[in-house]
């Protein structure tokens, strides 16, 4: 059997069966979560909230500010035309460019970083049910032990949703 | 109804327009394309035989393409500024809105950012803006407000696509599952290999946050530096420190306009009357209340502090906008902008949807005005008489400004028949925190605790 899962209609169906599955002995990263909306303020929800993301997005917002500065700075230097003793380097007028640089590196390290920490783009993972789409929340376990699939049966059967396997 | 029910009614009703094309769509399709290709045949003119074949000569070099340019772009900038407020401070009445307005931006920018373009006589040098190592050792010049308008608005029309596309991704997964044939294997590729567990979830809520964070100065950037290609001129009436917040305050004005009658029309046509609700545009209505006073309070600042200097170059600009020539235009702009939606917008009775639609169609042609009369009479009045000139508009620059009116509309029809033009998880999120709320009271009605 490749997984075994319930389809549920409502957040609290989808936290008994959560419930039911870890009274059964299944650790948390076991437990297939799917829903069509973030429900976060359910505690089955809740798993992955701890991140980086905003520290990354600093850095990367750092990389972009150093990147305006020298390509700013450097590149007035490389072509040294005569000011008439006007600053070769404006870094006044280059600011407009750093900033714009400085956040251009803060999305793009925040937007990296949501698609490798996301899997996405990436390859669905079993178990996958279309139903989801219409509203439904699925709870399941992939791969499951021969021996624990009654027991994960009865779990899954709490929440009274409609239980499904894949083979 | 359940929870679920709920759910798959709303996927039902915002899925229709994709799913479900009737005869209406190809017509008005088909319409707005002769425009765009119009346009197009008239830019082409103009390449072939240059830019004499425009109303731009001497003094006047700017003229419709430069005022087509700093309104799209003003158009632009409220859409995704809006939304990333309204995400900030985390406003439910946002979710049917805020894709209708990041779309705009979108498109707006896109064809804003054509207009430099189609201003010069060789388009296809454009490229020597972009900063690369050339052979020849030449790099952009940084000082120049047009060097710093091509990384504003390529930074914005970046992020503005990304914080478009990222809730998209959800949606495109649903539509993903109830789709077949080539319409699956298209929006299967769009969607990401999505499946929604809790941590993708997760990471994309505090993507969209950190974006919104830093949107909000990427837009007042944007519209500050357009304003800098007039300001850093000593141009009459350019050379004003007011110009970067007087443009940012008409950017967002235009742009809450331009969002009202996109929504109107949406929810008239895609008979998305349960969802884009009296409330939504009650709401963008006290908006576009506020920067239309916001905005007649520039003009009087600026018009007020031109007047008391009283400088000989800058009376003849101020005198020809007041009682000369473009006086017309200038007191059009005024009842557009200000007079025509004071009653809409300020009495409650009148803040219907319809007034609403009322007042931002005269702000739309108010603010395009607007544009114009900051750009053509201060180049056509330059300090020394002898340089005086006239500007009028010929055919090529017209049907250009016409084909991006219908390219805007056409972007947004396409954009409608292949995207949830309203967030479907976002809604159902909304729908969600409801009715959570509902249950909240009446277990509180329920034990007495409410009065």
């Amino acid at each position: 059997m490749k997984a075994i899962y319930g389809l549920y209609s409502s957040p609290l169906e989808a936290q008994r069966a959560v419930d039911g599955l870890r009274g059964a002995g299944i650790k948390d990263r076991e437990i297939t979560v799917l829903s069509t909306e973030p429900l976060e303020e359910y505690e089955f929800a809740q798993r992955d909230r701890e991140s980086w993301m905003t520290w990354i997005a600093g850095l990367g917002g750092l990389i972009g500010l150093t990147t305006g500065y020298l390509l700013t700075s450097v590149t007035q230097k490389l072509w040294a035309i005569n000011t008439g003793g006007m600053p070769i380097v404006t870094n006044w007028t280059n600011l407009i460019v750093i900033f714009e640089l400085t956040m251009l590196g803060g999305v793009f390290a925040s937007v990296i970083t949501l698609l490798i920490t996301a899997r996405i783009p990436g390859r669905p993972v079993v178990p996958y049910d279309p139903a989801i789409s219409d509203g439904k929340i699925l709870i399941g376990v992939a791969n499951p032990r021969k021996e624990s699939i009654g027991s994960l049966e009865k779990a899954l059967r709490i929440g009274h949703g409609e239980l499904k396997t894949l083979t | 109804m359940s929870q679920a029910s709920r759910a798959k009614q709303i996927t039902d009703d915002l899925l229709r327009p994709l799913l479900h094309t009737t005869w209406k769509f190809y017509l008005g399709v088909s319409f707005l394309s002769c425009f765009v290709l119009a346009g197009l045949a008239a830019w082409g003119y103009q390449m072939y035989n240059g830019l004499a074949v425009t109303g731009d000569n001497w003094p006047v070099f700017w003229g419709f393409h430069e005022t087509n340019f700093v309104f799209w772009i003003g158009i632009s900038d409220a859409g995704t500024l809006i939304s990333a407020i309204l995400r900030m401070v985390y406003a439910e009445w946002r979710r049917p809105v805020t894709r209708c307005a990041e779309a705009i931006t979108a498109f707006a920018l896109t064809i804003g950012a054509m207009f430099p373009l189609v201003h010069l006589g060789r388009p296809w040098f454009a490229w020597w803006l972009i900063p690369y190592p050339s052979e020849r050792g030449i790099w952009p010049n940084f000082r120049s407000p047009l060097t710093w308008d091509f990384f504003a608005i390529n930074t914005y029309l970046t992020s503005s696509l990304l914080f478009l596309f990222l809730p998209m991704i959800p949606d495109f997964a649903i539509v993903r599952d109830r789709t077949t044939g080539f319409r699956k294997k298209i929006y299967s590729w769009l969607a990401l290999g999505w499946q929604g567990y809790p941590k993708q979830w997760h990471r994309l809520e505090l993507t969209m946050h950190i974006m919104a964070i830093a949107i909000i100065p990427i837009a007042i950037s944007v519209h500050t530096i357009v304003s800098f290609d007039f300001s850093m001129a000593l141009v009459p009436m350019w050379h004003t420190t007011i110009f970067g917040p007087y443009f940012v305050a008409g950017a967002i004005f235009s742009g809450i306009a331009a969002l009202i009658i996109a929504m109107a029309v949406l929810r008239k046509t895609l008979h998305l009357e349960e969802y884009l609700l009296p409330i939504h545009f009650n709401n963008l209505g006290k908006l576009l209340f506020t920067m239309s006073l916001l905005w007649g309070y520039f003009v009087f600042n600026e018009r007020l502090t031109t007047w008391y200097g009283n400088e000989p170059s800058e009376m003849a600009v101020f005198w020809t906008t007041q009682i000369g020539t473009f006086a017309p235009l200038f007191w059009t702009m005024v009842f557009c902008n200000f007079i025509l939606p004071f009653p809409f917008l300020a009495i409650r009775k009148l803040r219907t949807i319809t007034g609403c639609v009322i007042a931002s169609c005269g702000v739309v042609v108010g603010m395009w005005l607007e544009r114009f009369l900051i750009i053509v009479p201060g180049l056509s009045h330059k300090p020394l008489p002898y340089s005086w000139g006239s500007y009028m508009p010929r055919w090529p620059e017209i049907t250009i400004m016409v084909g991006s009116f219908a390219a805007m509309i056409l972007l947004y029809t396409l954009f409608s028949k292949v995207v949830p033009i309203i967030s479907i998880w976002e809604l159902k999120v909304g729908e969600h925190y409801e009715h959570q709320a509902a249950k909240a009271l009446g277990a509180a009605e329920e034990a007495g605790e409410v009065v």
